[in-house]
């Protein structure tokens, strides 16, 4: 063996190493629980929900295209659900963005009704969806959780975790307005 | 004392019916199925499917209400009468391929997937390599690193060596003898 063949090859481990650490350095700053969905790319599935004001009131998913939509998973027993519901609340009023808010397993309905009465309801429609039947179509696994969809009633983008003002300028906000910019 | 042994059998009883019927349990919950084949399908599919909220937890193990949901769900589609690549199918649709505990073969799960073949051959070839030059160093001892000198000495040695082992074997018959 030629020394220099050598040299390379006793230098391998280090090459190992750094691959092995350059890979294991960019899964530091990953973050694990947000997984990807399964559902962007496809149509809103179809679904039968109450109104959550009017117990006889019933919606589909014909409530869903024709317009550029959020829609919100929430519920009252999650505290970043409070967290993000000034900021939704300013989106509806500020920016005019139309909202449905998906209540998602809550308590009961007149614990989200009295909250949306407390804090505001930013939602142009409200769904009450107690046993979480259209939630697990969605593929949601926690609160909150927010779709992006388009005029079309095609996911478009999910969001786990609250909205904030950095996340709607970075994230969120970006596809909703080129969706919107797409429509005119 | 009949009282007793009456007691005695009906718990018995009990007990005999609980490991034989088709019942499950998982985190407290109580299923009932009709053959062994659905409590079994059952069984299989909570294990391997994944809590999307606890994560490294199968929605079997998980008391999350999202795995309860799940639990159920896989339940009511086992009676039913799907099959499993139809409930695997229905849960990946929703939750993506995260949701089963086998992932498919592709772009991003090859390394998953060869990784650990891939160690195994470069472990079988450094140690193969390293035996190569084991030999080829001992081979390069005897043939080019020593000098007449050395070989003399060692020559001598060995020489020295056997002459030991036969006088002390000739000792040894001696003392037979």
């Amino acid at each position: 063996m030629s020394s220099k063949l050598k040299f390379w090859i006793y230098l391998s481990p280090l090459f190992a190493f750094i691959l092995l650490g350059v890979f294991l350095f960019g899964g530091l700053f990953s973050d694990p629980t947000k997984l990807d969905s399964a559902l962007v790319g496809k149509p809103v599935p179809e679904f039968e929900l109450p109104d959550l004001y009017a117990p006889d009131r019933s919606h589909n998913e014909s409530i869903i295209g024709g317009r550029v939509v959020l829609l919100n998973v929430w519920a009252t027993w999650c505290p970043t659900c409070y967290a993000e519901h000034t900021f939704l609340n300013e989106l509806q009023s500020e920016q005019n963005v139309y909202i449905i808010g998906l209540n998602y397993k809550d308590y009961s309905r007149a614990d989200a009704v009295q909250w949306l009465q407390e804090l505001g309801d930013p939602y142009q429609i409200s769904l009450f969806d107690q046993s979480g039947l259209l939630a697990l179509d969605l593929g949601v696994y926690g609160a909150p959780e927010t779709f992006v969809i388009d005029a079309e009633g095609i996911i478009r983008y999910r969001h786990v975790g609250d909205l904030n003002p950095r996340v709607w300028r970075e994230e969120v906000g970006p596809v909703y307005y080129s969706l919107l910019d797409g429509q005119e | 004392m009949l009282n007793r042994a009456k007691q005695l059998s009906i718990f018995l009883a009990v007990l005999w019916a609980a490991f034989t019927a088709g019942y499950s349990f998982a985190q407290g919950e109580f299923y009932a199925f009709e053959t062994a084949q659905q409590e079994q399908m059952f069984n299989e599919l909570t294990r391997e499917l994944r809590c999307p909220k606890c994560q490294n937890q199968s929605i079997s193990d998980s008391d999350a209400p999202l795995a309860q949901d799940m639990r159920q769900l896989v339940y009511q589609m086992v009676m039913e009468g799907q099959s499993r690549e139809q409930i695997i199918d229905f849960m990946k649709v929703r939750y993506g391929d995260f949701v089963h505990y086998q992932p498919p073969f592709q772009n991003s799960t090859m390394i998953l997937w060869l990784g650990p073949i891939a160690v195994i051959l470069i472990g079988i070839l450094v140690i193969y390599f390293q035996a190569q030059g084991n030999k080829r160093q001992c081979a390069n001892i005897e043939a080019e690193d020593l000098t007449p000198e050395e070989e003399q000495k060692i020559n001598a040695i060995l020489k020295n060596n056997a002459d030991n082992s036969v006088s002390q074997a000739s000792n040894t018959n001696e003392e037979r003898t």
